[in-house]
C-alpha cells in the first residue's frame, strides 16, 4: 500500500516543528538560525516558507516514478514499494546526475565536505516501515501535515476542495505532476507564489530517456552485422582482385 | 631547428607554469573537497570539468573510431598514415576524461561502482560502461605501436586475430556513448533552453562528434608539422575536408529544421545571453567553417583546411558549453562562472595531453617519417604482412 504525506497550508500555523522534528530524525544540527532559512540544503531537509500570512513546505517529493532513482548510475536512489526514495550513501559515486535531473531541485549536496553524501527527504523510510509516520507528520500540531494511505489521502483532499469553495485554489499539487507523487499538497494561493512550477508534464520524466536506452540493443545488433558485412563486402573485392592477378600471372607463365 | 628552440622552450615554460598550478588546484581538491575547489551549489551541480573535460573530451576523441572504422572496415587505405596519430588522441583523450572524472566525482574512488551495481535505466550507467569498454578497446588498439617497438610478436599475433571484431566494438561503443551525453540531457525538458534541449540531441551530439573527430584529425596534423615537423598529405586532408563539409551540411540542415519545427527560430529575434551565445556558436562551428569549404580554392589549400578545422572545433566546443551551462543557468537561477581551480585543472589535463602525445610522438612509430623506418605498420591489420 502506497503511503502518503497530505500537506494543507491552509491549517499551517508556521510553528516549524515538522522542521526541528525533521533535523532530529536526521540527526542534523537545528537553531534559531536554521530555522529563519527558506531554502533546502544539506543541513535542512524540509522548509516552512512564509509569504505574509501564508505558508508552504518544501520537501522531496518522492515521485511515483522518481526521475533521481531513474538517472542514478548505481541505483543509490530507489523507490520502495510504501512510497519513500531512498537513497544509499554507501552506493553513491557522488555524479550529482540525480541533481541535474530532480524537477524540483531537491537533492543537495555536501559541499563542503571531503567525502560529500546527497541529502534529502527519504520520507523516514525506516519510520514508515515500522508501521509509524514520519516523523514531520508526528510532530504536526494541527494536523496539516497528515501521513496515511495515498489513496484516502487523494480523496480527502478532493474533498476538503469540494466542502470548502474558495478556501482552496482547484488543484492538488503533487496529484499528476511528472506522474504523480507520493506528497500532496493543498493551497490556497497559486503554487507558483512558493516557487513550485505548476507547468509540470503529468508523465514521468524517466520515460524521456528510456525510450532512447531501450533502443541501445536493437541498435547494436543491427550496427554489428551491418559492419561486418560492408567490411566482408570490401575485403571480398579485394581477395577476388588478388585472385585473379594471380591467375592471369600463371597464364602469362604458361604461354 | 633554431629558428623553433626559442618557441619550444616558450611553451614548455608556460606548460611548466600551468602544471604548478594545476598541481596546487589539485592538492585543495582533495584536500578541502569540491566546495573550496570549485564555483559549483546545489543551484548549478555541474560545471567546467563535466561540460568540458568530459563532453568536450570524449567529443574531440571522436576520431578513433572514424578512422579505424574507415580503414578497416570500409578500407579506404589511402587513410592508413593517419590511423595512428588518432587513435593515439583518442586513447589518450579518454584517458584524460577518466581522470577529469577522478576530479569531478565527490567519490572518485568508487569509480568501479557501475560495473557491480547496475541501473540499466540510467543514461548515466550506459556512458560509464561503454567509456569504459571503448577505452579498453583504444588501449587494445594503441598497444601493437608499443608492441612493435619492444619487438613483441605474440601479443601483437593475437592482437591482429581479434582486429576486425574489435574495431566494430569500437565503432559501436563510440556511436552509442557519444550520443549518450546528449541522452543525459533529455531528462531536463523544464531546465535547458529550448534553444539546446530537443529530443533530437543525441543524433546531433553524434553528428558534431563525427564533425569535430574530422576536424581534429586535420588540426593534429597542422600541430605535428609546426612541432615535429611531421604532417599528413595534402590530398588526404583535403578528402577528409569534403566529407567535414557534408557534415556539417547535414547537422545545419537538421540542426535548424528542428529549431523550426519547435517553433523556437523566433526567439532568435529577441537579443539575449543564450540568443548570443547561440549565434557565437553557429557562426563559428556552421557558417564560417561551411563557407570557407565550400569554396574549392580555400578547401584546396593546407591552410584554409586547418583553419575550418579549428573553426569547427572551437564552434562545437561552444555548443557543449551551451548545452551544459549557458543553457541550464536561467533556470538554476544563478550565473555560473568557474573558479580559478577548476579552470587551472582542466588547463593541466590540456596541458599534459599535449606532452603525453608530444612524447610518444618523439618515442613510439606515430608518424610514418618519424620512425625513419619503412612503410608505416598500422596497429592491426596489416600486422601478417609485417616481418614477425
Amino acid at each position: 500500500m502506497l503511503k502518503s504525506i497530505l500537506y494543507d497550508a491552509t491549517m499551517c500555523i508556521d510553528c516549524k516543528l515538522c522542521e526541528k522534528a525533521c533535523a532530529e530524525r536526521n540527526k542534523l544540527p537545528y537553531n534559531e538560525e536554521v530555522a529563519t532559512e527558506e531554502n533546502l540544503s544539506a543541513h535542512k531537509l524540509t522548509a516552512v516558507m512564509a509569504k505574509g500570512d501564508k505558508f508552504m513546505r518544501r520537501f522531496c517529493m518522492n515521485c511515483e516514478d522518481p526521475t533521481c532513482a531513474s538517472v542514478c548510475p548505481v541505483a543509490a536512489l530507489r523507490k520502495t514499494s510504501a512510497g519513500p526514495v531512498t537513497y544509499d550513501q554507501t552506493r553513491c559515486i557522488g555524479c550529482r546526475y540525480c541533481m541535474m535531473a530532480c524537477p524540483f531541485n531537491i537533492p543537495k549536496y555536501e559541499w563542503g565536505v571531503l567525502l560529500p553524501r546527497v541529502r534529502k527527504c527519504d520520507m523516514c523510510a525506516d519510520r514508515v516501515a515500522a508501521g509509524k509516520p514520519t516523523a514531520c507528520a508526528e510532530a504536526c500540531p494541527t494536523g496539516a501535515t497528515k501521513f496515511g494511505d495515498r489513496d484516502a489521502l487523494v480523496a480527502e483532499a478532493k474533498d476538503r476542495i469540494a466542502k470548502n469553495p474558495g478556501q482552496y485554489i482547484n488543484h492538488i499539487y503533487g496529484l499528476n505532476e511528472v506522474g504523480g507523487t507520493s506528497v500532496l499538497l493543498l493551497s490556497s494561493v497559486p503554487f507558483a507564489t512558493f516557487g513550485y512550477h505548476t507547468d509540470m508534464p503529468k508523465q514521468p520524466l524517466p520515460m524521456l530517456t528510456y525510450r532512447v536506452l531501450s533502443r541501445i540493443p536493437d541498435l547494436v545488433g543491427l550496427t554489428g552485422v551491418f559492419l561486418g558485412g560492408i567490411w566482408w563486402i570490401t575485403h571480398r573485392r579485394e581477395e577476388v582482385a588478388a585472385a585473379e592477378a594471380h591467375k592471369e600471372e600463371s597464364e602469362k607463365t604458361k604461354k | 631547428m633554431k629558428i623553433h628552440l626559442p618557441k619550444m622552450t616558450f611553451w614548455k615554460t608556460i606548460l611548466v607554469i600551468i602544471l604548478l598550478l594545476g598541481f596546487y588546484a589539485t592538492v585543495v581538491r582533495f584536500t578541502q573537497g569540491l566546495g573550496a575547489s570549485t564555483h559549483l551549489s546545489d543551484a548549478f551541480p555541474w560545471g567546467l570539468w563535466i561540460g568540458f573535460d568530459v563532453l568536450c573530451g570524449v567529443m574531440l576523441a571522436a576520431g578513433g573510431f572514424l578512422l579505424t572504422a574507415t580503414v578497416y572496415i570500409f578500407n579506404l587505405e589511402k587513410f592508413k598514415p593517419i590511423i595512428r596519430p588518432t587513435v593515439l588522441t583518442a586513447f589518450l583523450g579518454y584517458s584524460l576524461v577518466v581522470v577529469a572524472l577522478m576530479f569531478d566525482l565527490g567519490r572518485p574512488y568508487r569509480i568501479w561502482h557501475p560495473l557491480v551495481m547496475w541501473n540499466p535505466h540510467s543514461v548515466m550507467f550506459e556512458v560509464a560502461w561503454c567509456v569504459m569498454l571503448y577505452t579498453t578497446v583504444l588501449a587494445l588498439e594503441f598497444a601493437p605501436i608499443v608492441f612493435e617497438r619492444r619487438r613483441l610478436k605474440g601479443p601483437t599475433r593475437v592482437l591482429h586475430a581479434i582486429s576486425i571484431p574489435l574495431v566494430i566494438a569500437g565503432v559501436l561503443l563510440s556511436t552509442l556513448h557519444q550520443s549518450s551525453l546528449g541522452s543525459l540531457y533529455l531528462i531536463v525538458p523544464e531546465k535547458l533552453n529550448p534553444l539546446w534541449y530537443s529530443p533530437l540531441l543525441p543524433v546531433f551530439f553524434f553528428i558534431s562528434a563525427v564533425a569535430v573527430g574530422l576536424a581534429m584529425v586535420i588540426f593534429e596534423s597542422w600541430m605535428s608539422a609546426k612541432a615535429f615537423h611531421k604532417q599528413l598529405e595534402l590530398p588526404l586532408l583535403q578528402s577528409l575536408g569534403r566529407v567535414l563539409l557534408v557534415v556539417l551540411g547535414v547537422y545545419a540542415v537538421l540542426r535548424f529544421e528542428d529549431l523550426y519545427n519547435r517553433g523556437v527560430l523566433p526567439t532568435l529575434l529577441h537579443s539575449s545571453y543564450e540568443t548570443e551565445l547561440f549565434f557565437l556558436e553557429v557562426v563559428i562551428g556552421l557558417l564560417l567553417p561551411i563557407a570557407l569549404l565550400a569554396n574549392p580554392r580555400i578547401r584546396s589549400t593546407a591552410g584554409g583546411l586547418y583553419l575550418s578545422a579549428v573553426l569547427v572545433v572551437l564552434g562545437f566546443v561552444t555548443n557543449r558549453l551551451n548545452v551544459s551551462i549557458t543553457g541550464m543557468e536561467s533556470a538554476a537561477g544563478v550565473h555560473y562562472i568557474p573558479k580559478w581551480t577548476e579552470v587551472a585543472v582542466t588547463a593541466s589535463i590540456i596541458g599534459a595531453g599535449f606532452a603525453i602525445f608530444a612524447l610518444a610522438v618523439k618515442h613510439l612509430p606515430i608518424f610514418p617519417e618519424a620512425a625513419g623506418e619503412e612503410p608505416p605498420l598500422p596497429p592491426l591489420a596489416e600486422m601478417t604482412h609485417a616481418p614477425l
